[in-house]
């Protein structure tokens, strides 16, 4: 198990320096003079733009450059905002609480409507229950997720006047931040009302953006659960007589659950990705949000920090998914 | 979608074409089959556009803000769809819309699956070290959720159409390498690469007369849904304002400015969005389907 757990971080290694190169040279990309280009139309005096060059380190060859910013990467330094001045860093710890509540409840949704979908389908192969779980489940996998939020935005918001628009909290609350958790703020807080309007606010948001997630583990979960139950063992505990329910639930699921625990660890990636679009349209203060005004604002370096965290963060999800899978599956652990 | 489990009825020793038995398991699939209707209606639509477009797509009608469809109270029966907030006929923007998303996504699919194909025939066929390169960097793509990439690429190059279009291409790379090299290794040591070897044929030759036609299954599958994700990640950078700039008529950016006429003017926000589903449901309708029928075993 030690070893299985060894191999798999070393094949980490090389892809995460794959990662800063790619940060890197996205910076160097921009065409022009970085400097000017960050500066847009108000421009720069000489001495201004000498000072920056020289604290950005563009004024060093470029190998070192590079060796510079791992340097920092590696003592946690991602650079400051160009705008307001304070750490990448910082500013990203307080937004991705946000980010990971709807993040979290998103793929709660996601698990808690797609996963039984799924296995009744299979079980019920064939039916009118089958059908209309493949074709939601394909309409949801098409789905462009900004537009989703907008129709029911004007279904619910709109016509019904059920869900908040935008934001976490409604404005009558103030809240105190603690863990920076919504959800649990709110409860810390002790206010009336003010959990129900923090769960309100998440409702439409999760929906969104688990959307994708709910179709792709639908799916697989149905494919999954076909092939399984096309297994000898299980007509064997068919034909002993086994009770059909703890034939599906105990002998069937268990085993096809295992492909299933892999997609769901790699909707992290889409989760977050999705997330840009979803925190644009709910006004919701994320990590998604944050990164689409940076670049609006050509804030670059919290650009480049952002997407280095969040593509670290999806490498070490994955890395935790495929050891899970060692763990759950022994035959993936002494393979090769 | 549907499922298909018998092969077609072959009577006697009728010999079919590749095309006849290929369209034999194809035509099973009613999914598969509506959406390539449809792929041709758009098709035909975006070939047509400046003909069947009742207006222009970026004239702004002053006297006509806002309008709803023809069908609903004070709708005009010039403007079918309604008009958005400067008096533009919907309809005609989303005619015209399809001429540029179906352009995107053949642009989107060229770049990555000619490159791609190049890239995973050169790891598949040298192996070794040039295998390890390219493969590391596909994984590397691949750590990466594409739209995220692809806004990144887009946020460096500037938010323009081609930019844009680049990115998605760059983004959608990694799987047709990885295609690629696994049926490039997989032909690799067949008989028949075998003896053109022996035969004296070059590596090129090897590579893209002898091995890539018996790889093409895979790609064209991959391809097809290319297309979906290239129509769908090209209407998400629209809709950021990374796509296209206004005011082409693109059905991403069309939803981009609706956000605040969501409760005044249901139209403006419907209908593009609809048209974006439709039309990545019929390509992703037909890649199921082609994936069954030019592969039985790829079928789950």
């Amino acid at each position: 198990m030690f070893q299985f757990i060894i191999k798999k971080l070393m094949l980490v290694i090389p892809t995460f320096i794959g990662i800063t190169l790619l940060t890197f040279t996205l910076i160097r990309l921009i065409p022009g003079d970085p400097i000017e280009v960050m500066a847009g139309e108000r421009g720069v005096s000489p001495e201004r733009h000498a000072a920056l060059r020289a604290e950005l380190g563009l004024d060093q060859p470029l190998l070192v450059q590079y060796f510079d910013y791992v340097k920092n990467i590696a003592s946690g330094d991602l650079g400051r905002s160009l705008i307001t001045k304070t750490p990448v860093t910082e500013e990203f710890l307080t937004l991705f609480p946000a980010t990971v509540e709807l993040a979290s409840c998103a793929a709660l949704f996601a698990i808690l409507v797609g996963l039984p979908c799924g296995i009744i389908a299979a079980v019920k192969r064939g039916s009118v229950f089958d059908h209309s779980v493949m074709t939601f489940s394909l309409t949801g996998y098409s789905m462009p997720i900004f537009w989703w939020a907008l129709l029911l935005m004007l279904v619910f918001s709109v016509n019904l006047g059920i869900t908040p628009v935008s934001g976490r909290l409604d404005v009558t609350y103030w809240i105190d931040e603690v863990t920076g958790f919504m959800l649990i703020d709110t409860l810390l807080s002790g206010e009336e009302g003010a959990f129900a309007s923090a769960l309100h606010h998440l409702v439409l948001p999760s929906i969104v953006l688990g959307t994708i997630p709910m179709a792709v583990i639908a799916r697989m979960t149905r494919s999954s659960m076909l092939e399984v139950l096309g297994e000898d063992y299980i007509r064997t505990a068919r034909s002993k007589g086994m009770a059909p329910m703890r034939v599906i639930v105990v002998h069937a699921l268990r085993n096809a659950l295992i492909p299933v625990i892999t997609v769901i660890g790699l909707q992290v990636g889409i989760l977050l990705s999705g997330a840009i679009l979803t925190e644009t349209i709910f006004a919701w203060p994320g990590i998604g949000k944050w990164l689409i005004e940076s670049i609006g604002r050509r804030d670059y370096p919290v650009v480049q920090g952002g997407i280095l965290i969040v593509a670290t963060i999806i490498i070490v999800v994955n890395l935790l998914v495929d050891i899970m899978y060692g763990v759950v599956n022994p035959r993936i652990r002494h393979s090769k | 979608m549907s499922e298909q489990t018998t092969s077609p009825a072959t009577t006697g020793p009728q010999v079919q074409t590749p095309l006849q038995e290929f369209w034999g398991y194809f035509s099973q699939n009613t999914g598969a089959v509506i959406g390539l209707v449809f792929i041709i209606c758009i098709l035909i639509v975006a070939i047509f556009a400046s003909v069947i477009a009742p207006h222009s797509p970026i004239e702004q009608y002053r006297d006509a803000l806002l309008l709803p469809p023809a069908w609903l109270d004070g709708g005009n029966s010039a403007y079918l769809l309604g008009t958005d907030d400067v008096g533009r006929d919907i309809l005609s923007r989303l005619i015209h819309g399809a001429q540029l998303s179906l352009f995107i996504g053949v642009l989107v699919v060229t770049l990555s699956l000619g490159l791609g194909v190049i890239l995973g025939l050169t790891a598949g066929f040298f192996r070794g070290a040039v295998e390890t390169v390219i493969m590391r960097a596909v994984d590397i793509m691949l750590a990466m959720p594409s739209l995220l990439l692809a806004i990144a690429i887009v946020a460096i190059l500037g938010p323009s159409i081609f930019n844009a279009a680049m990115a998605i291409a760059i983004v959608s790379l990694p799987h047709y390498v990885r295609l690629t090299r696994a049926s490039t290794i997989a032909e690799l040591n067949k008989d028949y690469v075998i003896s053109s070897r022996v035969a004296g044929a070059s590596s090129l030759r090897l590579m893209f007369i002898t091995i890539l036609p018996n790889c093409t299954a895979p790609l064209i599958v991959q391809a097809t849904l290319g297309f979906s994700n290239a129509i769908l990640d090209m209407a998400a950078l629209g809709f950021l304002g990374l796509g296209a700039q206004p005011p082409t008529p693109e059905w991403g950016s069309m939803l981009a400015d609706a956000l605040q006429f969501v409760q005044r003017a249901w139209w403006v926000v419907t209908f593009p969005g609809l048209v974006i589903l439709l039309t990545v449901l019929a390509f992703n309708l037909m890649g199921d389907g082609l994936r069954d029928a030019l592969d039985p075993k790829l079928k789950q």
